[in-house]
């Protein structure tokens, strides 16, 4: 599997790693290839902001409600029977 | 295998409050259900037909936690624990109403390109092959966040198949680690990874048509 130099990564395979990027799981080796590859290709660096960008936009949706009163007292109900009350 | 070791940290964090639900402290039952309930609907959601199923399926999954809470043995986190009811539940009632479709069915696009590839350079291109046809735009925060690219970005998510919908929700909505979907899911860290991609890639082409229309 080696080689002394590594063939450079291109953009349309580049796009498929970005969730093991993100994730912290990507090889070491392929992980150094990932980081070479944005040190010049400022579409791939675009390309991660927007995914990062997306994550963000993402957990807007995701702030806890409360439920509704009712609901909540249903649940109380509920609780109170099941710890024998 | 599903994930592997626990999380020793959720799992420590969680052990007063597991001992607090058994005592039948109600303030912190409470504070669960504020925490978790408008989640667990959404969760829900995306495996049955309507608002009131999925409300439904919610309370059976509250009264499974409350029955199950003295046997729960902290393996996986509590909230992880507490989806995975939900989604057996949720796809209990799926079939029932005949709503289910075989997951296979929904997710086998694997071959699915996280961007189109024709906003790349053809292979027969002499030099950069692969590369960007023309660079992606830059999206501006203030768009992103505004209320309306976000009521796009839930429909988006809405409209993805129920893997990777429940996938994508837990993650990125809700914020959890991959761990803790695996538990929830029953999911092996690859296929959760692979629905998680997919998910995101989807709606990310769901945002850059949204922004590109808004600034052509």
């Amino acid at each position: 599997m080696s080689r002394a130099l590594p063939a450079d990564l291109v953009c349309i395979v580049a796009v498929e790693r970005v969730t093991e990027y993100l994730d912290d799981v990507l090889p070491l080796r392929e992980r150094t290839e990932f980081e070479e590859h944005l040190v010049t290709c400022p579409g791939c660096v675009i390309y991660l902001r927007q995914v990062r960008a997306q994550i963000a936009a993402s957990a807007e949706l995701g702030r806890p409600r409360p439920p509704p009163e009712e609901v909540t007292q249903k649940l109380l109900d509920m609780f109170r029977a099941s710890r024998g009350g | 295998m599903p994930a592997g070791a626990p999380d020793l940290q959720a799992l420590v964090q969680d052990s007063p409050l597991v001992e607090a639900l058994r005592a039948g402290d109600e303030r912190a039952f409470l504070g669960l259900v504020g925490q978790l309930h408008g989640a667990m609907v959404r969760f829900a959601r995306g495996f049955v037909s309507s608002d009131a199923a999925a409300e439904d399926v919610v309370q059976d999954a509250w009264a499974a936690v409350l029955e199950g809470i003295d046997r729960f043995e902290g393996r996986s986190a509590l909230r992880s624990w507490i989806f995975g009811i939900v989604a057996n539940l949720a796809r209990t009632r799926a079939t029932r109403d005949a709503r289910s479709v075989p997951l296979s069915a929904l997710e086998a696009d694997d071959a699915e390109p996280a961007v189109d590839p024709s906003e790349f350079l053809p292979p027969s291109h002499p030099r950069w092959a692969g590369h960007w046809a023309s660079y992606p735009e830059a999206w501006p925060e203030s768009q992103l966040l505004a209320r309306e690219t976000l009521a796009r970005i839930r429909d988006a998510i809405e409209r993805l198949p129920p893997a990777q919908r429940s996938v994508l929700q837990l993650r990125d909505v809700e914020g959890w680690s991959s761990q803790e979907v695996c538990e929830a899911l029953s999911l092996s860290e690859i296929n959760q990874r692979v629905l998680l991609h997919r998910a995101r890639s989807r709606v990310r082409r769901e945002i850059a048509r949204h922004v590109q229309r808004r600034n052509p």
